[in-house]
């Protein structure tokens, strides 16, 4: 049966062909819908874990007991879990370990771009790269044999383009049924990395490496099209298909495992043709490795080391040197639009996390933010986040600073999946080492960014069962911090009384905004839309200062002030009375009845 | 016709660009062709930009298409519409809502948002073969908003119909049928209206 498949769902099929027992994952863009497709199929186990370290630690425990084991990440996820990934490499596992790295080029949702298959040659752990979604499928089943056969983790790693894209997938039957678990391995010398241990195992990994190599020569995905002896071209993953359309008549030698390399394969190929390049997305990884095998090869110096490719970028690019006559060009109709206003994300309408925001702004002090919907709250007019870096840093930038004396109160943001991923290990510092850094735990219930997942808070587990609610102001006062409150997310006078009395604190302060995302199903059920009072607003633009995309201007200006007055979305608006509570002319009209989340 | 044949798909988060290009794409496979599709979402459901790429073909390689390929263009959202336009060859097919939502930098900042007649003269400098529909009405006329995506499917049917650099000629039942297995049970009947709906609007306009 045909079907046409984004890269993840391909994998999820994969996965679920070739038998997964257990699958770990933390949502992360581009990688979150592989866990959540999986979690479709029946009679499978798949789960979110707090952070990715968790997860591959949790597929590495599966595979030790004998059965599949698989982690998902996004690829900034492997740098979270990089030490359980090296560990894993040097016990190997008795069954198979197949991690899952979503690499971001072009950072469509990422702060960074890096090339993850530098791990795999980091950690002595083979890399495989689909070039489309039947082979996302297929890679799934030939990476867990790979791993049980050398007894090595394996890293699939897939791009954006591959995780996002949809293409015709053959599906095939479910191969490999549930193994039962086989007694539990007691094998210190191979699992058990005391010093002593390790010193054994290292060789033992450096050769399979090796071993793997001497594979990749006959690895099937490793394979060369034939073509024009004028230009060889080596590639891999969907710049594969970049190289195909562009190069035609050029030959080929595809890459389907970039680590480690069949090298007598690429002296043969280098040998068949008069010019060798390597077309690669991000990291010159196999351009390098060919130059070191003393070949003489081309690639950065012609395509770009940023961003993600296209077929222009990869036309264009062959032009500019010399690849491709000048007749290739493809001309841009290079239209004047003149200045079109940009779509930037911005927090929803009735966003919770927005009140927040709005008395930050108000406060001035230095915010160090996290990895969330609330990151968007660095633009205009709320213009209240000053730093982000990764999941769970905001906290520990935020005791940093105080501890150097920065001369301001410093607050840190995060949002209750992030707490629950890297943020309370920083927490516990600021507690232990006692800084008076205020931490706004932003709790809306859901892990919203990455598309409403469930996490540790929700009461629920991603295969839909019910389950214990870590509860977070408990958690937070065990950790031993003696300011602690919750206050609800609309709250915007709360929100102000408490933050301005945290940031005079000289010693830890927690405060916890409860309110779930207004996209969750139940909370969009309870919207009630606001309107405006013309008569009563004088376009005093105070609501305009919330960023709510709901909030638009009026044709009809204020005699007066000659401002335009305030005019609400009703397709928009969610009724969450923010823009009501802070207009100083009662102009908003608060909805006739209060109803709560969750009673209606 | 041409092949592989480019369609971009552009609109903002919310607009169901992302089940027209679902449709659009198995509809491609329906009939026979090597079909592939990419998207980009991940912030985009903030209420930003979303595209969305689809190819048929005898062979389609790359799931997106370079700047300067595209050969029908199917904006839910004129400003999205105006934003692609670079993306365009010259004489593309374009099929333009005109819903005109807002952004935020347009609102409470200082950019001004383009005008329908910016918006017409500068398609009208490059293709002759530009439809613009209001795809809301024609879905509010039908009782629900939300079908205003598979009305432009709908108008985007016809208008594949008339020959040309990408004319090809589908059954409304190829259509149909995709449309059908991809939306709930009780909203098939209403999906159906609005994708005749639309095919009768994107007719109209041609004549």
């Amino acid at each position: 049966m045909i079907k046409m498949l984004s890269g993840n769902e391909a994998v999820a099929r994969g996965m679920w062909e070739a038998g997964v027992a257990v699958a770990s994952a933390y949502p992360g863009t581009p990688s979150t819908e592989i866990l959540e497709n999986y979690a479709l199929f029946p009679n499978v186990y798949a789960e979110w874990a707090p952070n990715e370290k968790v997860a591959v630690d949790v597929a590495i425990g599966a595979a030790y007991a004998g059965r599949r084991g698989m982690a998902v990440m996004k690829h900034v996820g492997l740098n979270v879990a990089a030490d359980s990934f090296m560990y894993a490499s040097m016990t190997g596992q008795e069954g198979g370990l197949v991690i899952v790295t979503a690499d971001d080029p072009a950072m469509h949702s990422s702060q960074n771009e890096q090339d993850n298959r530098t791990f795999a040659k980091f950690g002595r752990v083979p890399c495989l790269e689909p070039s489309d979604s039947q082979e996302a499928k297929d890679m799934v089943g030939t990476a867990f044999e790979l791993s049980e056969r050398f007894d090595t983790p394996v890293l699939l790693r897939l791009t954006t383009r591959i995780c996002h894209s949809a293409s015709a997938v053959n599906l095939g039957e479910r191969t490999v049924t549930t193994m039962e678990p086989k007694p539990f391995p007691r094998n210190p010398a191979k699992y058990v990395m005391v010093p002593g241990n390790a010193v054994m195992r290292h060789p033992i990994i450096e050769q399979r490496i090796r071993d793997i190599a001497a594979y990749a020569e006959t690895f099937p995905y490793n394979r060369v099209e034939p073509g024009s002896r004028k230009l060889g071209i080596i590639t891999c993953g969907v710049a594969y298909q970049y190289a195909r359309e562009v190069f035609p008549k050029a030959s080929i030698l595809r890459l389907g495992m970039t680590w480690p390399l069949p090298e007598k394969k690429i002296r043969k190929f280098a040998k068949s043709v008069d010019r060798l390049i390597v077309i690669e997305e991000l990291d010159p990884f196999i351009e390098e490795a060919v130059r070191l095998m003393g070949i003489s090869v081309e690639g950065k110096s012609i395509f770009p080391i940023t961003g993600e490719f296209d077929p222009r970028v990869v036309r264009e690019s062959s032009i500019k040197s010399g690849l491709l006559p000048q007749s290739a060009h493809v001309p841009l109709l290079d239209l004047e639009t003149g200045p079109l206003p940009g779509r930037p994300p911005v927090l929803c309408s009735g966003c919770p996390h927005r009140p927040t925001f709005y008395i930050l702004n108000k406060l001035k002090v230095p915010v160090n933010g996290d990895i969330g919907c609330y990151t968007l709250a660095l633009v205009p007019p709320l213009s209240a986040i000053h730093t982000c870096g990764c999941m769970g840093a905001g906290i520990g930038v935020a005791h940093g600073a105080a501890k150097a004396g920065s001369p301001e109160h410093h607050v840190a943001v995060i949002g209750d999946s992030t707490f629950f991923h890297t943020g309370i290990p920083a927490l516990v510092n600021v507690v232990y080492n006692c800084s008076p850094v205020t931490t706004i735990i932003l709790d809306n219930r859901i892990t919203g960014m990455t598309g409403h997942q469930d996490n540790p808070g929700t009461g629920r587990t991603l295969l839909g069962q019910e389950t214990v609610r870590v509860e977070l102001e408990p958690l937070v006062r065990a950790l031993g911090v003696r300011h602690v409150q919750s206050v609800a997310g609309y709250d915007v006078k709360a929100i102000e009384k408490a933050l301005k009395e945290y940031i005079k604190l000289g010693e830890p302060s927690v405060l916890i905004v409860v309110e779930p995302c207004a996209l969750l199903p139940d909370v969009r059920k309870l919207w009630m839309p606001l309107e405006v009072l013309a008569e009563k607003c004088n376009g005093c633009t105070l609501c305009f200062r919330i960023g709510c995309p709901a909030i638009l201007k009026s044709e009809e200006l204020d005699e007066k002030t000659q401002r335009p007055k305030a005019l609400i979305d009703a397709s928009m608006c969610t009724g969450c009375e923010v823009c009501a509570q802070i207009c100083p002319r009662d102009a908003i009209p608060f909805r006739p009845v209060k109803v709560e989340a969750g009673e209606s | 016709m041409k092949e592989p044949i480019n369609f971009l798909l552009a609109g903002v988060g919310g607009q169901g660009t992302i089940l027209a290009s679902d449709v659009l794409v198995n509809v491609g496979l329906a009939v026979g062709f090597q079909a592939k599709q990419a998207e980009v979402h991940g912030m985009s459901q903030r209420g930003g930009s979303v595209t969305s790429h689809v190819r048929w073909g005898k062979f389609v390689y790359s799931p997106l298409i370079g700047a300067g390929e595209v050969d029908v263009l199917l904006a839910f959202e004129k400003l999205e519409a105006l934003r692609c336009i670079n993306a365009m060859r010259p004489d593309a097919l374009a099929l333009i809502n005109m819903q005109e939502i807002e952004p935020l930098t347009a609102i409470s900042g200082d950019q001004t948002y383009p005008s329908d007649d910016a918006l017409r003269k500068i398609f009208a400098q490059f293709s002759s073969k530009v439809e613009y529909i209001n795809g809301e009405e024609i879905a509010g006329s039908l009782g629900n908003l939300k079908v205003a995506n598979v009305v432009l499917l709908g108008a985007l049917s016809a208008l594949l119909e008339r020959g040309g650099q990408a004319g090809v000629g589908i059954s409304p039942e190829v259509w149909l049928k995709v449309i059908t297995e991809r939306v709930p049970a009780k909203h098939v009947e209403l999906n159906r209206k609005a994708f005749q709906a639309g095919r009768e609007a994107g007719r109209i306009s041609q004549e």
